[in-house]
């Protein structure tokens, strides 16, 4: 039942490795052409484990950034994680606690999305299960990195082959997943144009932090949503 | 010899890594010091995926050049159907061919 939970939850992150992959390999590039040695940025994705947060910690130290402000910059692109760690909580809470430390460590967006989809969905959300999924997705992330760090500067531009626009379109698909909730599309439109507009007006990488608690605060601020839930059921 | 790890780098990623921990086990301390959830708190947290995810789509569809929004445009269809698989590669395909005929 374990092995077969974690085979099951490695599977379910192929599509992870195919869209996240490609820019592990372009940080290990990044980040060696911005004064990293291939032993760092392999460190770094080991330990820090945060794609977007370590291509924007490394861009801001290529450009001698003092460290407070670069640890700030990363703090504030990993923010939505203190979201997803509260969110998620209800389907870990059977976990033991070293098994917990593990899991939080391990809480990337696919992570998360796909963890609630399934805790949600009714079926059990294992430790062997987290921690398949996990493994398929931090092995090749921090081995990719290193390729990249060794091999980078051969690569050329990641826009030559189309790597750019991967991790869009997954993130793109993580949010259909769910679109049956109650308020998406009010959510998704004020989180969209928050952020976008928060990227003109403030930068990246704080755009993150205030389009998603725009829309988070919408939802808290909607009616709730138990008693459309009660109208739904007496209609029918 | 070629250094494996600076001092400085070594200490900067420690301290990305504490603080990339703290956001991700901050949540969970958070709402384990409540008693009981409040409603509009977990109606709050029930927009977190749409809410931060859509944070990483949009600026990347809206600052994208044309051939990124046609490739997503065309991956948000494929979505309404089908999984993730297929969406990576029918956007992946959309964008090589604007590339390769149109760049």
């Amino acid at each position: 039942m374990s092995r077969s939970d974690f085979t099951v939850g490695a599977l379910k992150a192929l599509p992870v490795i195919i869209s996240a992959g490609p820019f592990a390999v372009l940080f290990g590039a990044v980040a060696v052409a911005n004064g990293q040695t291939v032993a760092e940025a392999a460190l770094m994705s080991a330990t820090v484990y945060a794609g977007a947060s370590q291509l924007v910690g490394i861009e801001l130290f290529g450009q001698a950034v003092p460290m407070w402000v670069v640890v700030l910059s990363i703090l504030a692109v990993n923010f939505r994680h203190i979201l997803y760690s509260a969110a998620i909580t209800p389907f870990m809470d059977h976990f033991t606690l070293p098994q917990k430390m593990l899991s939080f460590f391990l809480l990337t967006d696919p992570q998360f999305a796909e963890t609630l989809a399934r805790g949600e969905s009714g079926r059990s959300v294992s430790f062997p299960w987290y921690l398949g999924f996990g493994a398929m997705i931090y092995v090749p992330w921090v081995a990719m990195t290193a390729v990249g760090g060794l091999v980078g500067k051969a690569m050329g531009d990641p826009a030559d082959w189309g790597i750019d626009v991967l991790l869009p379109i997954y993130f793109l698909g993580l949010v259909l997943g769910f679109r049956k909730r109650g308020n998406f599309l009010l959510i998704v439109a004020v989180s969209a144009v928050v952020s976008v507009t928060a990227q003109h007006l403030i930068g990246s990488p704080w755009h993150i932090s205030v389009g998603a608690l725009a829309g988070v605060l919408l939802a808290a601020l909607l009616p709730l949503p138990d008693q459309r839930t009660e109208r739904e059921e007496t209609i029918r | 010899m070629t250094t494996l790890l600076t001092p400085y780098m070594t200490l900067l990623i420690a301290a990305a890594a504490a603080a990339t921990f703290a956001t991700r086990i901050g949540g969970y301390i958070l709402v384990k010091r409540l008693k009981h959830m409040p409603p509009r708190l977990e109606a709050a947290l029930n927009a977190v995926p749409a809410a931060v995810l859509t944070t990483l789509v949009a600026p990347a569809f809206f600052h994208g050049e044309l051939d990124v929004k046609v490739a997503m445009a065309a991956a948000f269809l494929i979505g309404l159907r089908f999984g993730a698989i297929p969406m990576l590669i029918g956007g992946w395909a959309a964008v090589m061919v604007m590339r390769q005929f149109l760049g």
